[in-house]
């Protein structure tokens, strides 16, 4: 069965005629070539398909497209601002050499992003333990945890 | 053979594909969409052993593809490729259909309604010390003996002061690369293209040839980025295959990823062990004797049996020796190549008797090992390449704080928190695969490097950059690698701890000729030197240092500090190595405290199979990591001097987490991974 | 997944009405995190879906005698921040705080939370049989895989667990949870919203067909300052809870009063420990109390540990909020 969605996506309105089954996940991959985000459990048990939907992170392997009509996605596509070739937070997982296989990278950027404005929002100072925490919805395989935490932190601080 | 002067070499480069993975541009398998792209969707075996009687018809698909349908293909060494041929189901998960359909949705909604129906045998699938099974294979995995037996270990054990006598288990483990098994797979005609989450594309590129009946000319493996593979991509696994004939019998593009859950039966994993490991030492500590008993499993179509007691051969001086291998055949999936396979949990076990043996005679852990340090290879008697396991050890020592170590267990409680630290040395084989390299000038300052080598996380295309860029004797920048590509010249897989090095000499061999002979291109072809490689004992080790603290009412354990130390040769690039290294240290982490691939007894089947239930490490896991080298030169390795780094980080880091558990809380756990239960 | 119709009602009498009324297999939408799931493994099959995560159940309020009025709308991750959560109620905060992940509570509702099915392995896989999923079909799990599966109150049908932090923490506040449904309103209070299993492990709740949660409220208690969520889990963070505690203490000098104790991974509801409570009350010891409570406990070939694990968390943690 199709409805009709109509979503901002990186800034870009998109409307499309999808199948309610699928997710935003699928939306971004197989219908708008945004492949940035990953597919890696499609059970929001690893957040590699991690986006910011109405600028909080999601695991959009678990939000159908049809329930967000209307709704703002960023990708990790979307991150860098106007004239910027990447985010601060891009920038630095380079520098820390915060990934190795990259399959998780953009999923762990959407997530750094949301967790920022979070600890912002709740007036919260964070320290190492307390990205670690944060960070613990988005899996690393090849383990590169301890680049990913001062990679943030640098940025956050 | 000369050691390269380095510039490049050595310094801590930043990934060159790093930006394109940052910016989320970095395409892996799954991510091209060729015009008229399809998809399929694997329907997967519910029973472990018999035969599928039937399967369905649906409406709404493109096609279904079973063994009653499916075209023919050639069998070829590994069975587990010979896919929908035959209505046999050898085990529970095995892909018995498959569905094709226009949209993801469709394809998925029709694996899940296709009505199979089978015939189902009994299955025996639980590893067991009793099984009656186990047998002798002729040989065991990297071309080792099955057993080795020196002087009379019986006799000396009986005569020994002392006598360590333990059982040790680790239980299946499953990569869980995050990026799945996936492929997209076109015929040009008679010619296959295929996009493949693989470790290697020119191995990769002749078997489909193999299994196709093709020339390997008419086939083509592309694979630039590769979300992590650990061993599981390093062969062929079922869906590339499944997306050809897919491909085949639609006549279009087709797209197939394997689920997470469908990962933990097709796509290998790391096999159960039991073994049993003696020591027989005087009451210094000197070991007279050391016999390491190694079991485990694979599956009916597959003979697959690891190394695991090759550790044993290596490690430690010692006059009578022994260390053997048994196979048992089990109705389960075939278990498969990874991190470490053999060493991995080899290492487990010898490296906790060496604790045991430890406390047992009194002597500090590393005074231990360095007593019984051999000053030859032990067995082969061949002199080391380089061996540098004491100056890690002492190294480590130094670092981490080991000198003021109070050896009593469970002497150390900080509020209602027993605190321990272990050490457990790490090993791994040097190993080299020939390979072959273009070097072209481009004429404008810029160079362009290919091999079919893979980079699946390793850093190896800038590690490579680096290399070509010191022979050619220009800056990185100005050098272009190609990789991921079976039209590109033969490399073998990125596995075996081997790709830089094997790769590395061919690149390096070609741009130093490039540079020497000028014109436009050169080319350099690994074989003979390889060939030439003088007789040495070839091996990397480190010191893993681990502290723990364990809740001492709910058993809860974390890994406060991993600290490794390493001699693996030259560091081509220290940034990646490091990473390299703690994220075989992070893996290991998982191994000691969470992993575990739970057989079914009933079913046949890993029961937790996805990513909730298989537990690997979380951020908050993992406090504080980190690994450093001591400076180690080796000309008898390869141009670079360089030993392979992507699997030693795991071998030292489940014995050093489980010697801190057992110094923190007095209990020795002996079967992994070390849970709530085993504490309380 | 099977396709399915979906809408998006514009207020929860008009949502009630779609599900109640509907002629298909029809299901409430909240966040998705646990029913998109469980769609994609094919163990709920809803052939149309009523969206209730836009309905203006989305405020958490102060009620007049002191309670809390939480929107059944709102996202886990909004709440477990709540100043009035973080104020008064810390053990509810500090539950949904330890479940899932950032962005899973970023998605998840209170509603939803209180809905999760349980995370059995064989309740999950269709392939497999289960009474819960399957009436009738069997239970392997009593003698398969069960390390994390209930040691209290389970029966011949079902061992699951229920998964929820936030519910182990709502049992201990007796909470009440307020439904709309087609015959109107009614409350069901906490712990008593979640069933044992018993011979119907199919039905995780009393609630009925077209029941739609609009609102959890939380009583006033006057010692819930003084409360806590320990979770025992196999990683540091992101994984369902091996055994956890709430607790909230009345101390007076240094001597407990009065207290309440929930567990949560022991039972197929988020389990309130009233025999423990009870002790406790009666000046029993901590260790005594825990062994009230867990003296009922019938666990499995596997997970016998979870008694003396239950045990010594229920007495570090009531060690802790004494001190």
């Amino acid at each position: 069965m199709d409805a009709d969605v109509t979503l901002r996506i990186n800034g870009t309105e998109r409307s499309l005629a999808l199948d309610t089954r699928t997710t935003v996940l699928d939306l971004l991959r197989e219908h708008l070539d945004l492949t940035g985000a990953k597919k890696a459990c499609d059970h929001g048990q690893c957040g590699a398909c991690t986006v910011l939907l109405d600028g909080r992170r999601a695991n959009s392997c678990l939000v159908l497209a049809v329930a967000c009509d209307g709704a703002e996605i960023v990708t990790v596509e979307g991150l860098a601002g106007a004239g910027e070739d990447l985010h601060p937070l891009q920038a630095a997982f380079v520098e820390h050499d915060a990934f190795q296989c990259g399959y998780c990278t953009p999923g762990q950027l959407c997530s750094a992003v949301g967790m920022l404005g979070e600890a912002r929002a709740e007036g919260v100072t964070l320290d190492d333990d307390e990205i670690r925490e944060r960070m613990s919805g988005n899996l690393c395989r090849c383990g590169a945890y301890a680049n990913i935490v001062p990679a943030i932190a640098a940025v956050a601080r | 053979m000369s050691v390269a002067a380095d510039r490049a070499v050595g310094a801590p480069l930043d990934r060159v594909e790093g930006r394109d993975k940052v910016r989320g541009e970095a395409r892996y398998a799954y991510e091209h969409r060729p015009e008229g792209v399809v998809y399929a969707a694997a329907v997967t075996a519910r029973i472990a052993t018999g035969a599928v009687t039937a399967v369905g018809a649906l409406d709404g698909v493109l096609a279904v593809l079973s063994h009653a349908n499916a075209p023919a293909l050639q069998e070829v060494s590994d069975p587990e490729l010979f896919v929908l041929q035959s209505d046999r189901v050898r085990y529970r998960g095995q892909v018995v259909a498959v569905v094709v359909a226009d949209t993801l949705e469709a394809a998925r909604a029709g694996a899940e309604r296709l009505e199979v129906t089978y015939a189902a045998g009994s299955h025996d699938v639980v590893l067991r010390e009793d099984h009656p099974g186990f047998y002798k294979p002729e040989g065991v995995n990297g071309g080792y003996e099955t057993d080795s037996v020196i002087g009379d270990p019986d006799r000396a054990f009986a005569g020994a002061a002392v006598v360590v006598d333990e059982r040790y288990a680790t239980p299946a483990l499953h990569n869980n690369a995050m990026e799945p098994h996936a492929s997209l797979a076109e015929w040009e005609g008679d010619r296959l293209v295929v996009h493949d989450s693989t470790q290697g594309s020119w191995s990769e590129h002749n078997t489909l040839a193999e299994v196709f009946g093709l020339e390997p000319e008419q086939v083509r493996v592309i694979s630039p980025h590769v979300g992590g593979g650990f061993g599981s991509k390093g062969t062929p696994r079922p869906q590339v295959v499944l997306a050809a004939l897919a491909a085949l019998a639609v006549g279009r593009p087709v797209k197939l990823a394997f689920t997470r859950q469908q990962m933990f039966a097709c796509t290998g994993y790391r096999t159960p062990t039991l073994q049993r490991v003696r020591l027989g030492a005087d009451a210094d500590g000197r070991i007279t004797a050391i016999s390491h008993e190694a079991l485990s499993q694979s599956s009916r179509q597959k003979e697959f049996t690891e190394q695991t007691a090759t550790v044993a051969r290596v490690m430690y001086a010692g006059k009578h020796r022994r260390s053997t291998h048994r196979l048992t055949r089990l109705d389960v999936p075939s278990p498969s190549w990874m991190r470490a396979p053999g060493e991995c949990p080899g290492m487990f076990a010898l490296e906790s008797a060496m604790d045991e043996l430890a406390v047992a005679t009194g002597v500090d852990p590393i005074e231990l090992r360095a007593r019984n340090e051999p000053p030859r290879h032990p067995e082969s008697h061949k002199a080391w390449s380089s061996r540098n396991l004491v100056a890690c050890l002492r190294e480590g020592a130094e670092r981490f704080g080991w000198a003021d170590r109070d050896p009593a267990p469970r002497a150390r409680l900080q509020g209602r928190v027993l605190l321990g630290t272990g050490v457990a040395a790490a090993m791994y084989p040097v190993y080299r695969a020939p390979g072959w390299a273009i070097a072209r000038d481009a004429g404008d300052g810029t160079f362009t490097v290919s091999i079919a080598a893979a980079d699946i996380g390793t850093g190896a295309r800038t590690a490579l950059t680096q290399i070509a860029a010191d022979a050619l004797g220009v800056a990185p920048g100005s050098v272009h690698v190609e990789i991921g590509d079976s039209d590109l010249p033969r490399a073998g897989v990125a596995g075996g701890s081997m790709g830089t090095a094997s790769w590395g000499s061919a690149v390096h061999g070609a741009c130093r000729r490039l540079r020497e002979e000028g014109g436009p291109e050169a080319s350099y072809d690994t074989r003979a030197d390889i060939a030439a490689l003088q007789e040495y004992a070839r091996h990397a080790f480190g010191a893993t240092f681990a502290e723990v603290a364990v809740d001492a009412d709910t058993g809860e354990v974390r890994a406060r500090r991993l600290l490794g130390v390493f001699a693996a040769g030259r560091i081509i690039n220290p940034k990646t190595a490091r990473s390299q290294l703690i994220g075989g240290m992070t893996m290991g982490l998982g191994m000691a405290l969470m992993e575990e691939s739970v057989m079914d007894r009933e079913f046949g089947d890993y029961v937790n199979h996805d990513l909730a239930q298989y537990h690997v490490p979380v951020c908050a896991d993992v406090a504080d990591v980190e690994a450093v080298w001591v400076d180690e030169e080796d000309p008898h390795l390869n141009p670079m001097g360089s030993k392979g780094i992507g699997e030693i980080g795991i071998t030292g880091a489940a014995a050093a987490i489980a010697n801190a558990v057992h110094h923190a809380t007095g209990v020795r756990v002996r079967s992994l991974p070390i849970q709530i239960q085993d504490l309380l | 997944m099977k396709p399915f119709a979906y809408e998006r009602p514009v207020d929860a009498a008009a949502a009630v009405a779609a599900v109640a009324g509907a002629d298909a297999r029809a299901c409430f939408l909240g966040g998705g995190t646990n029913l998109v799931d469980l769609m994609k493994l094919g163990v709920e099959t809803p052939e149309r879906l009523v969206d209730v995560s836009r309905l203006p159940h989305d405020a958490v309020e102060s009620r007049a005698d002191g309670g809390l009025r939480i929107g059944a709308a709102v996202r886990n991750a909004d709440l477990a921040v709540h100043p009035l959560v973080a104020d008064r109620f810390p053990v509810l905060g500090e539950a949904l705080l330890a479940g899932a992940s950032g962005q899973l509570r970023n998605l998840a509702t209170v509603g939803g939370n209180l809905l999760q099915r349980t995370r059995c392995a064989y309740f999950q896989d269709v392939s497999k049989p289960c009474n819960k999923r399957r009436p009738g079909s069997g239970c392997p799990a009593r003698e398969g895989d069960h390390r994390n599966l209930a040691i209290l109150g389970h029966s011949e049908a079902c061992v699951a667990t229920h998964p929820s932090d936030m519910a182990v923490a709502l049992a201990l506040l007796d909470a009440e949870v307020h439904l709309l449904g087609p015959a109107g309103e009614r409350v069901l209070t906490m712990p008593g919203f979640h069933r044992l299993p018993g011979d119907e492990p199919e039905r995780d709740t009393d609630l009925l067909p077209g029941e739609l949660i609009t609102a959890v409220e939380i009583p006033p208690l006057a010692y819930t300052e003084r409360s806590r969520y320990r979770k025992v889990r196999d990683r540091a963070s992101f994984s369902f809870a091996v055994v956890s505690v709430a607790v909230a203490a009345d101390v007076d000098g240094g001597v407990l009063r009065d207290a309440r104790v929930a567990f949560g991974g022991l039972a197929h509801v988020p389990w309130r420990a009233q025999r423990a409570e009870a002790a406790l009350r009666d000046g029993a010891s901590f260790a005594e109390a825990a062994d009230a409570e867990l003296a009922q406990a019938a666990p499995l070939r596997d997970n016998a540990f979870k008694v003396t694990l239950a045990r010594n968390l229920l007495v570090q943690t009531l060690t802790e909020l004494t001190a």
